[in-house]
Formats: structure tokens, sequence, C-alpha cells
């Protein structure tokens, strides 16, 4: 409008108003300086968002990576005869008589005599004193190798115990001086033998395989904990949900799409769909706490139940996506195959589903995407509070028996107050990450080599 | 045998019929497939469905019915005086039930024989302590009527598996051998099979409507009990009140329900004169203090206050700041991408917002519990930065909405972006070329006409935000409380499904029963918000040609 303002009639009565192209009146400039200002709301606002991202995903990372390393502990440990096979014949039963409290001394003296031979000057008194730098689970797995290995015993062999999570806190930074003030798990004169033992390379931060294939472990022991038992929950419920969500969303798209008369009955299914697919996902927790849980007694926190209530979860996105795909398969398919002869049914599934399918699995493998992050509706069913610390021991087990899945493991760590196990839960968490990102590249590859533009 | 092996030879039948079928049809063609109405596999296939559908619906029927007759034939022979007062016929039941599969457990493990488990009697062997053996634990001691009972729901139960594997295998060969003898070459094989295939479809498609009919059964029933053990438990203190010193003189303290147990009601009527019933009245009592109690103290010992305004004003307060937050942010975002951008910002912007959306709800719980709630108890909270101290942890319902309100930008950004494309070039070159600057025509032409469709995104986001689970469970906090501070630990109504569900509660108790009556109006209300939105989008969506 700048330039209407040239022409303006002069206004009867009045000298004409003067003005100039090449000077912007004050109404230009408002509306210019509006303008601007809303162009810059709206790059403030897609800043926000992106700030956002990169402050979850920092918060992430910087968190979380810490999981993946653990301290270790190295030292010589004298498998003593006289404690641990006091008959000296190798007998298996006799050498399990020995609980892991028969193990203790040896572990305290293994470090006793691994400060003494190093010269480490230190305020402590003996090894029962220093064990408060080893894990609990020292004694445990010193018993594992003993058991297998009956052969070793009276030998001095060298073990690479975990060390506890206070003196892996404090090599990360999680634990200082004065955190530990009023902690009776540990002392500051721990901390000055620790300094020491790192120096000479007996205390080391190592890659932690432990938390990627582990099991979950007891509230006392997060440096002992891992998600590996939860992966394999996931990966039972992520079969359920595939062999039942897959086959049943195709056929229900088919129907919806290719069968279904105009009635007031496919008009109720596709209204029933699309409000599904906005109920909370609490509310299909408490569906399979009623349905398969209190009627139909299935067993409690089995993967089998977890994937039956996120098959009906994600049945909705499912059939939406596949409906989208189907849809985008041009008519003209469907009525070369008709005019040659093929039954209806004959030209959905020989010629329409192949052309679709490309497009079905990717809405499929991004439905499986948002049930494994799904960790509400898990609540409900019992998979928290549950420790996961075997791993089930065949398949049929692997759907029946009680198991974690990792969104649900990722919910107990975070509830117990130990920060060692909050760093735990966001380690866990760029596994889920990892395993989501994984699942939508390969959702986007596919529809980037097989979509076809019509 | 069991129903899996069951299973199995119905389906080895079915495979064996369809090869069986293929070949009958190209022998009664004589070799010649043009001779036959369909293609040989249609016949073969003709004669697996034949064999397995009958087969299979019977042992489906078979298997939901069993237990119901067994457990009521067997429920009507125990005796009605030998159930103790204060213990029901549904105790008793299960004391059966136990009792039966520990027999079960003690027979398969070889710790008894089959004739032990049949004829062992309560009186003349210790039974608890040869089950112990087998790892089975049972509570009491057994009694005799007990013991009778459990073995004859064994009897029962065997017979009832012996004769359904006669019948469902009965079956399936009679399907197999009607089939075979069907195949000739006039019959038509595709139209059988297809029509059963758009039977399956069809069936596919009605598991949404199974779906929400058992949302709705569940939470109906669930919700139901909880109400009329309310009710029950509100007429007790009515009657407790009316006959104070009746009850007092007979020593006598209700505190559970007493329907159900007859002798106790029984009891009651004498000592009182008056029949306890429960009325109309006291119905409306025990909605009127679910719905619009200001008190939420459940405890887990009886006596538990169950209010669930709190709950509302909790969950109402978070989505509002949620909303607050995604609501600016991902409108100006979906106006700025899709109006202003240059195709390159917008390759990248849009992706990466929309990774937001792809993130687990239980990362932006965690996020909530340990990043964004200490950073808001070190600005706004005792000693903070500043000086303000409103926060007294970390838990608060400014973090969940906040985070909540990050986890819904893309929600809104994308649903708004989608209704801003689709309003049509021409309105927008028509007001620019009146000379309305590019904002103003965003403002003036756009919004407007894409308004129905933005109130329908932000009502589908606030039905997001009041059904979000993960985040207000980490993030909220656990006090139920009616304070008009952001700054307090508040709780919502899904925070306490969870915690009703998943302590160690017993599911008809009351403080259980109670969230489910909670489930009950979040889905109530989260679908009134759906259909709501639904509604609005429809009735007041411009149509362009």
């Amino acid at each position: 409008m700048t330039d209407a303002t040239v022409t303006q009639p002069a206004a009867p009565g009045g000298a004409p108003k003067k003005t100039s192209l090449l000077k912007l009146d004050q109404r230009t400039r408002r509306r210019n300086a509006a303008e601007k200002r809303f162009k810059i709301y709206g790059m403030i606002a897609v800043g926000i968002g992106l700030v956002f991202l990169v402050a979850l995903l920092s918060a992430i990372i910087v968190n979380g990576t810490n999981a993946f390393t653990q301290t270790f502990v190295t030292m010589n440990v004298t498998l003593n005869e006289d404690v641990l096979d006091k008959n000296g014949n190798r007998n298996p039963a006799d050498i399990k008589k020995v609980s892991t409290f028969g193990y203790a001394p040896l572990i305290n003296s293994a470090l006793e005599n691994k400060v003494e031979s190093l010269g480490i000057e230190t305020l402590l008194e003996d090894g029962g004193d220093m064990r408060a730098i080893m894990s609990a689970s020292a004694a445990a797995q010193l018993r594992d190798y003993v058991l297998g290995n009956p052969d070793q015993i009276g030998e001095t062999i060298e073990f690479r115990f975990l060390a506890s999570s206070r003196v892996d806190g404090y090599l990360k930074g999680r634990v200082t001086r004065e955190s530990i003030a009023r902690d009776r798990n540990i002392s500051s004169a721990h901390l000055l033998l620790i300094d020491d033992l790192k120096e000479l390379g007996v205390v080391e931060r190592v890659f932690n395989w432990g938390f990627i294939t582990g099991t979950d472990a007891s509230e006392a022991r997060p440096e002992q904990a891992g998600i590996g038992a939860s992966m394999i929950g996931s990966f039972f419920m992520m079969l359920v949900v595939l062999c039942l969500s897959l086959p049943i969303g195709v056929a229900a798209s088919i129907y919806l799409e290719e069968f279904a008369p105009q009635n007031r009955f496919t008009d109720i299914i596709e209204v029933n769909i699309s409000n599904l697919a906005a109920v909370p996902s609490i509310v299909f927790g408490i569906l399979g706490l009623a349905a398969f849980i209190q009627f139909a007694h299935l067993p409690q926190s089995a993967p089998l139940v977890g994937g039956l209530v996120l098959t009906l979860m994600t049945l909705p996105t499912i059939i939406i996506s596949t409906r989208a795909s189907l849809k985008s398969v041009p008519q003209s398919i469907r009525d070369a195959a008709l005019g040659v002869g093929a039954s209806k049914m004959q030209s959905v599934f020989h010629h329409v589903l192949p052309l679709a399918m490309p497009g079905i699995l990717t809405g499929t493998i991004i439905g499986l995407a948002q049930a494994l992050g799904e960790t509400a509706p898990l609540l409900l069913i019992g998979m928290v509070g549950f420790i996961a610390s075997e791993y089930p021991n065949g398949i049929q087990e692997g759907f029946l028996d009680p198991n974690s899945a990792m969104p649900a493991q990722i919910f107990e760590w975070a509830k117990r107050a130990d920060p060692a196990y909050y760093e735990r839960a966001w380690g866990g968490i760029i596994i889920l990450l990892l395993f989501l990102m994984t699942m939508n590249l390969i959702a986007i590859l596919l529809r980037r080599r097989f979509e076809r533009r019509w | 045998m069991s129903s899996f092996w069951l299973f199995l030879i119905i389906v080895s039948l079915a495979v064996i019929g369809f090869f069986v079928g293929t070949s009958r049809a190209m022998s009664v063609a004589s070799g010649d497939k043009r001779k036959l109405h369909s293609l040989p596999s249609y016949y073969g296939s003709n004669i697996a469905i034949f064999t397995i559908v009958p087969s299979f619906l019977l042992l489906v029927i078979w298997m939901l019915a069993q237990p119901l007759i067994v457990s009521s034939s067997v429920r009507s022979h125990i005796p009605a005086d030998t159930i103790d007062p204060g213990s029901t016929i549904g105790l008793v039941m299960s004391d059966v039930q136990r009792l039966a599969n520990g027999l079960d457990v003690a027979v398969s493990q070889g710790f008894m024989t089959e004739e032990d488990a049949r004829s062992v009697q309560a009186g003349s062997s210790d039974i608890r302590a040869r089950l112990g053996q087998a790892g089975v634990v049972l509570g009491s001691s057994v009694r005799p009527e007990v013991l009778q009972a459990a073995q004859e729901y064994r009897t029962m139960t065997s017979t009832g598996d012996m004769l359904r594997a006669i019948f469902v295998i009965g079956i399936a060969l009679a399907g197999f051998a009607y089939a075979f003898r069907k195949t000739s070459v006039t019959f038509r094989a595709r139209n059988t099979v297809e029509k059963t295939i758009y039977t399956l479809l069809l069936g596919a498609a009605s598991i949404a409507i199974l779906t929400t009919v058992g949302i709705v059964l569940s939470l109906i029933f669930t919700t139901g009990e909880f109400f009329s053990i309310q009710a029950c438990l509100s007429e007790v203190d009515n009657y407790e009140q009316t006959h104070l010193a009746a009850l007092r003189a007979a020593d006598m303290n209700l505190q559970n329900c007493p329907l159900g147990n007859v002798a106790l009601l029984d009891q009651m009527t004498s000592v009182t004169g008056e029949t306890f019933s429960v009325t109309t009245g006291d119905y409306l009592s025990a909605f009127a203090d679910f719905f619009f109690g200001t008190t939420w103290s459940p405890s887990f010992g009886g006596g538990s206050e169950l209010g669930i305004l709190p709950l509302l004003w909790g969950t109402f307060y978070i989505s509002v700041i949620a909303l607050l937050v995604a609501v600016p942010i991902g409108l100006f975002a979906a106006i700025y991408l899709s109006e202003y951008a240059s195709s390159p910002v917008r390759a990248f912007a849009k992706p990466m917002l929309e990774v937001l959306a792809g993130i687990p709800t239980i990362v932006y719980g965690l996020f909530a519990l340990l990043t964004v709630g200490p950073l808001l108890v070190s600005a706004f909270g005792d000693d903070g930065a500043l000086g303000l101290n409103w926060m007294q942890g970390g838990t608060a319902v400014m973090t969940a909405g906040l985070v909540m309100g990050i986890m819904l930008i893309p929600f809104v950004s994308s649903l708004s972006d989608d209704i801003i494309n689709a309003v049509p070039q021409a309105m927008r070159d028509g007001s620019l070329g009146l000379g309305a600057t590019h904002s103003e025509t965003i403002r003036q032409v756009v919004l407007p006409a894409a308004l129905p469709g933005i109130v329908g995104a932000i009502l589908l986001a606030a039905s997001r935000a009041i059904g979000e689970t993960m985040i207000v469970v980490l993030g909220a906090g656990a006090a139920a409380r009616l304070s008009m501070n952001p700054f307090d630990a508040m709780t919502t109504v899904t925070a306490k499904i969870v915690s009703q569900l998943t302590g160690d509660a017993d599911f008809s108790s009351p403080e259980a029963l109670v969230a489910f009556a909670l489930g009950m109006t979040l889905f109530v209300i989260t679908l009134g918000l759906n259909v709501f939105a639904l509604y609005i989008v429809r009735k007041y969506r411009e149509q362009y040609e």
C-alpha cells in the first residue's frame, strides 16, 4: 500500500498532503515492523522447539554415557583349600556348602595383600575395612568361578571384581568428599586409597558389558544391574505384537478399504478405530488387567500379556497407515485384474496387497517402535516392581514367565532413590532410543527404496 | 490331552486335508484342470477350512464353558452349613480349586499316583505334608468336604477333557469327510473359500469394536463394584449411628460390608430389629463422595476418603500449563515453517521437531524428574537464584506441565501445519494482491480459515495431556491437594490409577477398585474431548473446491 499513498486525491478545501515514495510514512513503518516481529516470533518458536530437543538429547547423553563404563578392581586371590574344600577331595557337594560368606575373607586378605605389596599407606586397618571399596557381588563371582573350576582350588588367580557403586561414583564425579560426609558405607580414607590404587592401575574404569547383557540387581547393588533381561522381555513382547497386529491390522484394513459395504456397521467400526487411536494408553492397561489377568487368569508380568495389551494399543495405528497405503494403489490395477477374470479376492491378494506392502511394513515398524517405548499399560499388568534377575530358560518361559521390559526397567530404576540407579536409567534410555532410531531408520529406508509414486 | 496338542492335531489334519483335497480334485477331473470349476488348490483349502473351523470353534467354546459348568456343579454339592460364618462360598471354591491344582501338580511330579489322588482321605493321611513335598503350599489344614469337592472337581475336569478331545477330533474328521465327499468337478470351491476369507477379514475389523466393548465392560463392571461397596459402607455408617447402643450392647463392631454374609446379617437384624439394606440414597451419597469429595486419602486399612476433585484439579492444572507451553510454540512454529521458512530450513526443522514426538514418554518423565525439576528448584526453590522460596521439591505441577508442553509441541505443530497447508493458495494470493503484508494475510485470512482445525488440534492435544501418565507419575509428585501454587506437588487421575493398582492391595478392596472408577472418568473425559474435537472440525470446516 506504500504506492497508494502517493496518489491520494487532495482533500477538498485543504492543501494536498506532500508525500514521497522514497520516504516511508509512519503507518507503513509500523506495518513493516509488525511483519518483522511476526516472522521473528515464528523463528523463536522453532528455535525453542529445537533448543528443547537439544537439551533433552544432551541431558540423556551427558547423564547416560557414564552407565556404559564401570569401575573394576584387579587383584590376585588365593583360593585357599582349607576354606573352600576342607575334605580335599573336590567333591562338588562339599564345595557348594561354602556360602558366599565363606568367600569374603579370601577377598579381604587378597585386598590387604595387594595394598601391602604395592606399599600404599592407608588409614584403614585391614582387608575387612577396605572391603567397602568392593561390590558385594565379588564373593558371588568368586564362588561361581570356584564351582565351575574346582581344580583351581589352591591356586592363586587374578580376578577382576566390580568396585562398589560409591567408588564408581567417585571416579565418575558423582560422589565427592562432601557428599559422603554422612555416608556410612564409605569414608574419605577409602577415597584416598582409591586415588592411590587408581594411580597404580589396580582400579580402572572400562567399558561395561554387564550393563548391556546383565540382569537387574537388588537395590543395594546398582553396580551390578544391567538391562539385558528386560531387553529379552521387550523382545518377546514385540514378537507377540508383530505376530498379532500385522495380520489382524492388514486383514481389518483390507476389509474396510476393499470390501466393506456402506452401512451402519462399517461406520461403527470406523468410529471405533479412530476413537481407540486417541484413548490414553493407561486405559489399555486397565483393560489388560481386567480382561487378561483378572478374567482370563493369564500370568501377571508375563511378556505375553504385555504383548496382547500393546497389540490392542498399536492396532489403530497400523490400520490407519495400512489403509493409507492400500488407498494409494491406483484403481486401474484392480480394474485390470478384474478385467482378465480374477475374482475380487484374487485381485486384492495377488495385486493390490503386494504393491501396498512397503507402505504397510513401514507403518508396522513405526507402530512397533511406538509399542516398544510404551510404559504406562505395562505398569498395570505388573511389569514394574518385578526384579528381572534371571534370563528366561526357554521360549515358553520367555512368553509366560514374569519378566520386565526396557521402559518398565527404566521406570523401576528411576524410582529407586540411589543416584547410581539414575545413571543406569539414563543409560537404559540411550539403549532404548538406539533401538527406536534403528527401527525408524529401517522404516525410512524401506520407504525410500520401495515407495512407488503412481 | 492338553488343548495345545489338540490344536496341533487339528492343524496337522488340516494340512493333510489340503494336500488330499488338491490331489482328489485332480483325480475327479481325471488329470485335466480345465474341467474343474476352481483351481485345485481351492479344493484343498476347502477341506482344510472344513476341518479346522468348526472343530476350532468347538474347542474354544468348550474351553470357556467347561470351567463354568464344572465349578457350578461342584459348588452346588458343597453343603451350605459347612461354610464358616465370615467366609463365603467363593472363598471355599477358591480353596477347592487350589487343592485340585495342588493334586494335579503332585500327580504330574510323581509324588502321588492318580489312584492316591482320587482316593486319599483327609483324615487318613496328612495331605498337606504330601503336597508340601511336591512344592504345593496350602494355607490351612484341609477339611474333608473341601477335599471331596476337590476330588470331584478333578474327576469332572478330566472327564470333560477326555470328552473334549473326542468331540473336537470327531468334528474335525467329520468336516474333513464332508468336504472330501463334496469335492467334484462342479463344486464351486473358490466361492466357499473366498466367503470364509471374507468372514475372517470382517472378524479382524470387528476386533476394534471388541476392544472398545472390552474397555467399556471392564470399566463399567469394576466401577459398579466400587460404587456398590462404597454405598454399602455408607449404609454401614448410617446403620451404626442409628443403632449404636444396641450394637454396642451386643459387642458388634461393623467394619466391612456385611452383604453376602448371611449369618452376620441375621445376627444384625436380631440385635437391632432393623434389616440391613442398601438404598438408592446410599448410592447417591457414594456418587457424591466420589465426584464432589475434596479429600483424597486412601488408606488400605479402611476408612479412606476417595474424592476425585483434587485429582481432577491436578490434571486440569498440569494440562493447562502444558497447553500454555505447547500451543503458542507449536502454532508459531507451524506458521513459520509453512509460510515463511525456505525449503532447506523446513526440510531440516520439521523432522527435527517431529523427533520430539517419537521419544517415549518415559524419557520425558525422567527428564522432568532428574533435569527440569532440580533446575526449577534451583531457580524458584529454597535458597534459589531468585530467592522466592516457592518450591519445596523437584516434583511439581510446573515441572510436569513444562515437560508435557515440550512433548506436545510437535503434536500441535504438525496438526496445525497440515491444516494451514490445506487453506487454498488463492486466498493468500487474493489478500496479498489487495496489498496486505504477509503477516496480515496470515492473521486475517489464513488463521480464521484454519481456526476450526486448529481448535480441533488443541482439543486433541488437551486430551493427550489429560491421559498422559509417565510424565506425571515421575514429575508431578504424589500428594493430592487443591492448591493454586503451580510450584506445589500435585497429582493427577492417571498417576493415582497407577499408584492404586501397583501396590499390594487386594483387587476387591475399594482402594484398588477406585482406580477403575478413575479410569472410567478418564475414559469418558478423553472420549468426550475427541468427539467434541471431531464435531467442531466437521461442523465449521470450510469446504474449498
